[in-house]
């Protein structure tokens, strides 16, 4: 800010009357997660942030404060982080007692399938800290949303560009952990469904330290099949930062590391995305993730309900035809009925710029080509409809 | 003149200079990510000059006299003014952070400055070059309007997704009307009875009674071949005679043309990749858009409703504003 402007500020009229219509009201949110211990990694460059996904929590609600001064609505955000071994099930149950009805729920899969079943049916959940498509599909529940995209989102994303590009044959290195796994699933099913093919597939087992190593162990492991991109399952970030330009024929890298599929990227500028990330720096002193995009989402979603419908039935709102939201991505965002994932865009980011943002161009659907991402109605696994 | 007798009059005339029918004036397009301005001759319908200015440079507008062009620099956090006549910039404007889109008061005194991320309009006095006053918007204030009649400033928060309405002879905010989702634009028609907002991802135009400040009407636009969600209004300008509305679609890459009695959307012209503001010539003719993604401008013939030019300018042109 120019200095004259600073000596200005101090004698300004700061002038603000809200309109006298509404009736005032106190919305209360909660942000429930849990300290997650990562296991270390040979790509230890980055810091993961402790407060991620809180920070988009708050921000959320301090958008939503800025909006409800007009309407006379305040909101309280009660922030609840479990250690390791908290109980989440006894945290959500505990919330429900203080009387929250809304909880942006930061936890993993099985954290998070406790805690909702802790939950009382009028309470809303929002995950925003877990990507399993279990909990999209069978394991969906009527009061759970989702704003973080699953794995099947993401490889859907990743799978139309490169099925765009014409890259079709994809080799598949598979991290040791679980979820590198349920990645890889996801991976698969994404060929089949736009039409790509796997034409190899290893397993990553290697034990030694690739920063020393990366330049003879990747060559001879990438060696032999003819493909045209290396998909990477791995999640925590173990080894995948060392495949690229170490393949032995010259290939891009894509999936968790390389190219990668996700819901918020700090190259996102778009569609005012630049605004919302100036808010976040501002706020937290970092970049935003997609965990801390999904939470704020989730934040926003309740403060986007309680605008429109004057803190009435917000809950019902937000899963209403009626309900969308401005995410910055280009898009109305809304809530699939049939499994409560939020449909969104899904960016394809490499390290410092975004390459493209999915749906893709020509991947078309009948009513919102959104949907092409991910579970759409005909296949969905989830009961919670009922039909 | 319709354009293919235009085309044979450019044809007949191709030896000659004057190949564009248009009377004189000059277009300024503001290039967001060139920091520049790209300045088209109006009669020959082509860029003569590109100048520096200030980083970001997104709302441009000009003073009743058409001698001052103002220009939201957004990332120098300045408002520049440029003399038209020279082409130079004569000083800087204080606008408070990140000044994205500006409105003038029907005197030209009074400069009405959206801060995009300080969630504030500040209004500056344009001849004592200072801040007169500041006001506490929703999030991301992006749209400003005054109206004809100078009696009220509105202006639109695109997160908060209202319209907020400041009484310019009390000086404060009076009121705030809820619109569609990312509220970017706002205009009062020429006899100031309606203001028109649109809304980017509620695919709508609010049109709302100024006495009341209440929306009467939403208008819903749809462009054959082009998602709903894609269809995403931005700029609106009316033309001369208060009869028709232009409404640039955004990334649905077309301009409707929606008739100001009936609200009904006659037609959808076709421009270039995301269409973002426009500007009318003072002779009501010529209508000029800003295309972001494909970084150039459409002429749109007025009476015809077509588009007869694209013309290339800078990266990501952003705001139109025409001189005679």
């Amino acid at each position: 800010m120019p200095a004259a402007l600073k000596h200005c500020i101090v004698a300004l009229l700061l002038v603000l009357m809200p309109a006298t219509t509404w009736a005032a009201s106190d919305i209360r949110l909660a942000y429930l997660s849990m300290t997650v211990d990562r296991p270390p990694v040979l790509s230890n460059l980055d810091v993961w942030p402790e407060d991620e996904g809180l920070q988009g929590a708050r921000l959320g609600m301090a958008d939503n404060a800025a909006t409800g001064r007009f309407l006379k609505q305040t909101f309280t955000l009660d922030e609840v982080v479990l250690p390791e071994d908290g109980d989440a099930a006894d945290a959500m149950a505990e919330l429900a007692a203080a009387g929250h009805r809304f909880v942006i729920a930061d936890l993993p899969a099985a954290a998070l399938e406790a805690a909702v079943a802790a939950a009382p049916p009028d309470m809303l959940v929002f995950n925003a800290g877990a990507p399993d498509d279990h909990l999209r599909g069978a394991a969906c529940r009527a009061n759970l949303l989702h704003t973080l995209p699953n794995r099947a989102m993401l490889a859907d994303a990743l799978g139309q560009y490169l099925v765009k590009k014409r890259w079709t044959k994809w080799f598949l290195v598979i991290g040791p952990r679980p979820e590198d796994a349920a990645y890889a699933d996801a991976i698969r099913r994404t060929a089949q469904r736009f039409g790509a093919k796997i034409v190899a597939e290893k397993t990553w087992d290697g034990d030694f330290d690739l920063r020393r190593s990366a330049a003879t162990e990747v060559p001879l492991f990438t060696q032999g099949p003819s493909y045209d991109v290396l998909v990477v399952a791995d999640e925590i970030g173990d080894f995948g930062e060392y495949l690229p330009y170490q393949t032995w024929d010259a290939r891009p890298v894509v999936g968790t590391q390389g190219l990668t599929p996700t819901g918020w990227h700090r190259t996102v500028e778009q569609w005012g995305a630049a605004q919302l990330q100036n808010r976040f720096q501002e706020l937290a002193g970092r970049t935003m993730t997609a965990r801390d995009y999904a939470a704020w989402a989730a934040a926003r979603a309740v403060g986007e309900a309680a605008t429109r419908t004057q803190a009435g039935d917000m809950a019902a709102y937000i899963q209403s035809p009626a309900f969308e939201l401005a995410g910055f991505k280009g898009r109305a965002l809304s809530f699939r009925s049939w499994d409560g994932q939020l449909r969104q865009p899904i960016g394809l980011a490499a390290a410092r710029n975004l390459v493209t943002q999915a749906p893709v161009d020509g991947f078309l659907h009948p009513v919102n080509e959104m949907d092409t991402l991910g579970f759409d109605k005909p296949e969905t696994a989830c009961k919670r409809e009922g039909s | 003149m319709t354009y293919r007798t235009l085309l044979a009059a450019s044809a007949v005339l191709a030896t000659s200079a004057l190949s564009w029918p248009a009377a004189a004036y000059t277009v300024f397009v503001s290039n967001e990510k060139d920091n520049t301005l790209s300045i088209i001759d109006g009669t020959r319908n082509e860029v003569i000059e590109t100048i520096a200015v200030g980083k970001r440079p997104r709302g441009i507008t000009l003073s009743k006299d058409f001698k001052t062009l103002y220009i939201c620099a957004s990332d120098s956090d300045t408002v520049q003014v440029m003399d038209v006549a020279t082409r130079k910039i004569l000083h800087n404007l204080p606008s408070g952070e990140d000044p994205e889109q500006f409105a003038l008061s029907p005197d030209d005194r009074h400069l009405y400055v959206s801060n995009e991320d300080d969630n504030i309009v500040t209004v500056v006095d344009t001849v004592t070059r200072e801040v007169v006053a500041q006001y506490d918007t929703g999030i991301e204030p992006e749209g400003m309007a005054v109206s004809h009649d100078g009696r009220w400033a509105v202006n639109t928060s695109e997160t908060t997704n209202m319209v907020h309405w400041i009484d310019t002879t009390q000086g404060v905010m009076i009121d705030n009307t809820l619109v569609g989702q990312r509220p970017r634009h706002a205009e009062f028609t020429k006899d100031d009875a309606f203001l028109w907002v649109s809304a980017e991802i509620g695919g709508t135009v609010s049109v709302i009674d100024v006495p009341t400040r209440k929306t009467v009407h939403e208008i819903k636009f749809s462009v054959k071949g082009v998602q709903p969600d894609q269809v995403q209004p931005v700029g609106i300008k009316f033309d001369k005679e208060n009869a028709y509305a232009f409404v640039a679609l955004g990334p649905a890459n077309h301009v409707a043309v929606v008739d100001m009695k009936t609200y009904e959307v006659q037609e959808t012209l076709l421009v270039g990749r995301r269409v973002w503001h426009m500007d009318i010539t003072p002779d009501g003719a010529w209508a000029y858009a800003s295309n972001g993604v494909s970084g150039d401008i459409s002429v749109i013939d007025v009476a015809d409703r077509k588009v007869v030019k694209s013309i290339k300018v800078g990266r990501y042109p952003w705001g139109v504003a025409i001189a005679p």
